[in-house]
């Protein structure tokens, strides 16, 4: 807990800075649009973040959103799919992708970031053909309000998106912290090694860590998908693995394997989305909207690293 | 006037906190002198080398070169008067060519942006290779090359650094036996040309057929040293062995039985082509000794099934144990304490608590949710059973010192009630009071029943604890000793690949 408390710290800050400045930041229609985008970059950002403890990387999720969006939209309305069919696609793939993944990671022994990278363009590429390189939507819904309902309705006035990470984060944190498979991809991402000689079936570990990203990319597919209401095949969720790989390393992931908490990537993705809010709030020209993020990440791995010398040299002292 | 020795180290000494490694050691190198250098592990063979490469001060002594006084406080200095050494593990970049790994930091430069002379470098680095007997292009990489090839590169750039001494550390362990005949013919050429060699080799074969002397250092002092015409296998074991062992052994107090572990033909991927085959009793402490690089710890990987290209039988207790599957051995109660402790005994990253319980962590788990209280009980349990000093079960492991480490790893397996318990190693780089802990440990566990093997390169260590020793030499068991013949000769003849007429073949009942 005490390593997330420095970025925890960062958000309140930055939020009150806000608030300051433009108490429209606390009106409610903007926490609750604020609520609903924490919840889309929250669910896949998880499953990013486990697979970042393995130490490995995901390239490949946005376009998973590209392929499964299109998939999804043709299938409700172009080919009249029931709509628990179609949703249920819609995670499949990813998660048999996540598997494809893991396989070639583990068995091939063919490094995460190649893999996934070719992902990235194998999924973008296939989305667009075939969607014919045409713009998907969902219409009125009709045959399948329910869905769009789940998806993008509210449940307690919250927006779904924000309850449906309340509901992973919650099992993801027995899962993680609490439990011997959690316990094993710190472990492996660690020190392989180790835990291999310990008796524990490693590749295994591994490659489960790329299904549980590929089925709530899946999940947050659906979501964004519904939320977009139009997917184009070319750009719909591009770049967003980099925001995941960015909250994750906001919220205490190394890259290196064996680090990071449920609690810190769910921070890391409220800090990046109430930054993207924070720009459009304060007249801050939107062009510069990367450009602030970049700067933001860097800052926050600078801090952290000196927090962290300082915390090393203080137990040699004692 | 006699024209001084190329090289006089006089009275050197060193010492490491709780070892005196070298005491008062001498050696000499005439020019184009090739000299052995033997002893045991831990003889002082390789202190001696790192301090006349720079690595180590020594603490006392004189070390001249052609009667100049030098002092050689880096790699650098050694580089200057023309020492060059090939290790055991080469030095090489294998992503490069031959050129560049030759004339690496040393590059001819060309043009006002200095970019590197191509043909000069080609140019220069061909002579050397010819000089040597290379028949390989400068532009090859050294990937492309066998491993005798990237050791002939290593010494063409030592030729290159104008060498007049060159120090070889295991030259031949990785050779097959036409390669060694190469090198060994090599030595000698190099000799005439006026550079002299000094060859560590624990092949008394090869340092019979290549040295004009054989130095002996045991016990970090210098044992005797043979002529050329002296050289014959058994003085120099003779010199190596043949010092006196206080003997802290404790017979086993269990009952045993014998040939609860079999272990028939098992052929490790390191050594396919040898079969080890072996037994060891219920409550017995099978000694295995060797000298490095004979296999030792590839049979133990195999044992655990963490070397998935072996093969052979191993039966417990007269249930067949299935190979290159390391759940279904430690299901059966077969550990291992490996070698490398930090980089596959323990995560290092993580806490004592979470160490001890990695590999046992269902059981602490139910509904798969782990109970930290469980957890923390037993690793306490552990940690005064074991006495590990740390401030507590949350303490990383990395900021135990060497010895609290190894107990924490042994702590993991104890919890699981061990039927094998593999050591290898177990008490490399700890220091003596943790050492008489471990083994009193060791002897324990042997009372309750366990089977235990144990992988040691101190010939103290093995004669001290062992039941039995099996002796290992080029992958395979080359003779098993009964307590009453093991000796420090009788071990040291069968770990250079001699014969004892005490020692049973290995798989023999």
């Amino acid at each position: 807990m005490k390593k997330e408390l420095g970025i925890l710290t960062l958000l309140i800050l930055l939020c009150t800075v806000t608030a300051v400045l433009n108490p429209r930041f606390i009106s409610a229609p903007n926490l609750l649009n604020l609520a609903n985008s924490i919840g889309l970059f929250g669910i896949f950002s998880l499953g990013l973040g486990l697979v970042i403890i393995t130490g490995g990387i995901d390239l490949s999720v946005g376009s998973v959103f590209a392929l499964t969006g299109v998939l999804l939209a043709m299938a409700l309305t172009e080919w009249n799919w029931p709509w628990p069919l179609a949703a249920a696609m819609a995670i499949a793939i990813p998660t048999a992708l996540g598997w494809g993944n893991g396989w070639l990671i583990t068995r091939l022994k063919i490094q995460p970031f190649v893999v996934t990278l070719c992902g990235l363009l194998l999924y973008r590429g296939l989305a667009r053909f075939i969607a014919n390189d045409g713009t998907k939507g969902f219409g009125n819904a009709e045959g399948f309000e329910m869905l769009r309902d789940l998806s993008k309705g509210k449940l307690l006035g919250l927006p779904m998106p924000f309850v449906i990470l309340i509901v992973i984060t919650v099992i993801l944190w027995f899962v993680l912290h609490r439990s011997t498979y959690g316990r094993y991809l710190f472990a492996v991402g660690r020190n392989e090694e180790a835990t291999r000689f310990s008796g524990i079936n490693t590749r295994l570990v591994i490659a489960s860590s790329y299904v549980v990203a590929g089925g709530l990319t899946g999940i947050a597919g659906i979501l964004l998908a519904f939320y977009t209401n139009s997917i184009s095949p070319s750009n719909h969720g591009s770049f967003y693995e980099l925001y995941g790989i960015a909250a994750a390393v906001l919220g205490g992931c190394s890259l290196r394997g064996g680090e990071g908490s449920v609690i810190g990537i769910i921070i890391g993705t409220a800090l990046f989305q109430v930054l993207q809010n924070v720009v459009n709030l304060l007249g801050i020209p939107s062009s510069l909207n990367f450009t602030v993020m970049g700067a933001v990440v860097l800052i926050g791995v600078l801090a952290d690293q000196i927090i962290q010398k300082r915390a090393a040299r203080k137990q040699l002292r004692v | 006037m006699t024209t001084s020795p190329l090289l006089e180290m006089r009275g050197i000494a060193k010492r490491f906190p709780g070892v005196v490694a070298l005491d008062d050691v001498n050696l000499e190198v005439g020019r184009g002198e090739v000299v052995a250098l033997c002893g045991e592990n831990g003889a002082g063979k390789s202190t001696l080398m790192k301090i006349l490469g720079g690595v180590y001060q020594p603490d006392a002594g004189e070390i001249r070169v052609e009667g100049q006084p030098v002092r050689i406080l880096k790699v650098t200095d050694a580089m200057k008067l023309g020492i060059a050494f090939i290790h055991q593990e080469l030095n090489v970049l294998d992503n490069l060519d031959v050129a560049a790994n030759v004339f690496l930091g040393r590059e001819p430069l060309l043009g006002p942006f200095r970019l590197i002379d191509q043909k000069r470098i080609h140019a220069d680095t061909e002579p050397y290779l010819k000089r040597l007997g290379l028949n390989i292009s400068s532009r090859t990489r050294l990937d492309r090359l066998s491993l005798a090839q990237q050791q002939m590169v290593e010494i063409a750039k030592a030729l290159s650094l104008n060498a007049r001494l060159i120090i070889m550390d295991e030259p031949t362990s990785s050779l097959t036996l036409s390669e060694t005949e190469r090198l060994l013919a090599l030595v000698r050429e190099l000799s005439q040309q006026g550079v002299s060699v000094i060859y560590i080799s624990h092949r008394l074969g090869e340092v019979a057929l290549c040295a004009d002397r054989v130095v002996v250092l045991r016990d970090g002092r210098n044992a005797g040293q043979l002529k050329r015409d002296e050289i014959l296998h058994d003085r120099i074991v003779s010199l190596m062995v043949g010092r006196e062992i206080k003997s802290f052994y404790v017979e086993s107090a269990a009952r045993r039985v014998a040939g609860f572990l079999q272990v028939r033909n098992l052929r490790t991927g390191r050594y396919p082509a040898r079969a080890v085959s072996f037994d060891a009793g219920k409550g017995e402490i099978l000694g295995f000794a060797g000298l490095v690089g004979a296999g030792r710890s590839e049979v133990a990987k195999a044992i655990v099934g963490l070397d998935r290209a072996a093969t052979g039988d191993i039966k417990l207790g007269g249930e067949s144990v299935p190979v290159g599957n390391p759940r279904a051995a430690i299901r059966r109660g077969i550990y291992l304490v490996p070698e490398d402790r930090r980089g596959e005994g323990l995560v290092v990253g993580m806490c004592v608590r979470e160490n001890i319980t990695l590999p046992s962590l269902k059981r602490f788990a139910p509904f798969n949710l782990i109970r930290r209280d469980r957890e923390r009980k037993t690793a306490e349990e552990q940690m005064v059973s074991l006495k590990i000093k740390a401030p507590g079960a949350e303490t990383l492991v990395l900021n135990l010192s060497g010895g609290n480490q190894q107990k924490v790893v042994l702590g993991k397996w104890l919890a699981m009630n061990p039927k094998v318990m593999i050591l290898d190693e177990p008490t490399r780089g700890i220091d003596v009071g943790a050492k008489a802990e471990i083994y009193r440990l060791m002897r324990a566990l042997a009372g309750q029943g366990t089977v235990i093997l144990m992988i040691s390169s101190d010939m103290e260590e093995v004669l001290h604890v062992s039941d039995r020793v099996a002796v290992m030499h080029e992958g395979q068991i080359t003779g098993v000793l009964e307590r009453a013949d093991c000796t420090e000769e009788n071990i040291m003849q069968l770990a250079v690949g001699g014969t004892v007429a005490a020692a049973r073949a290995a798989d023999m009942n």
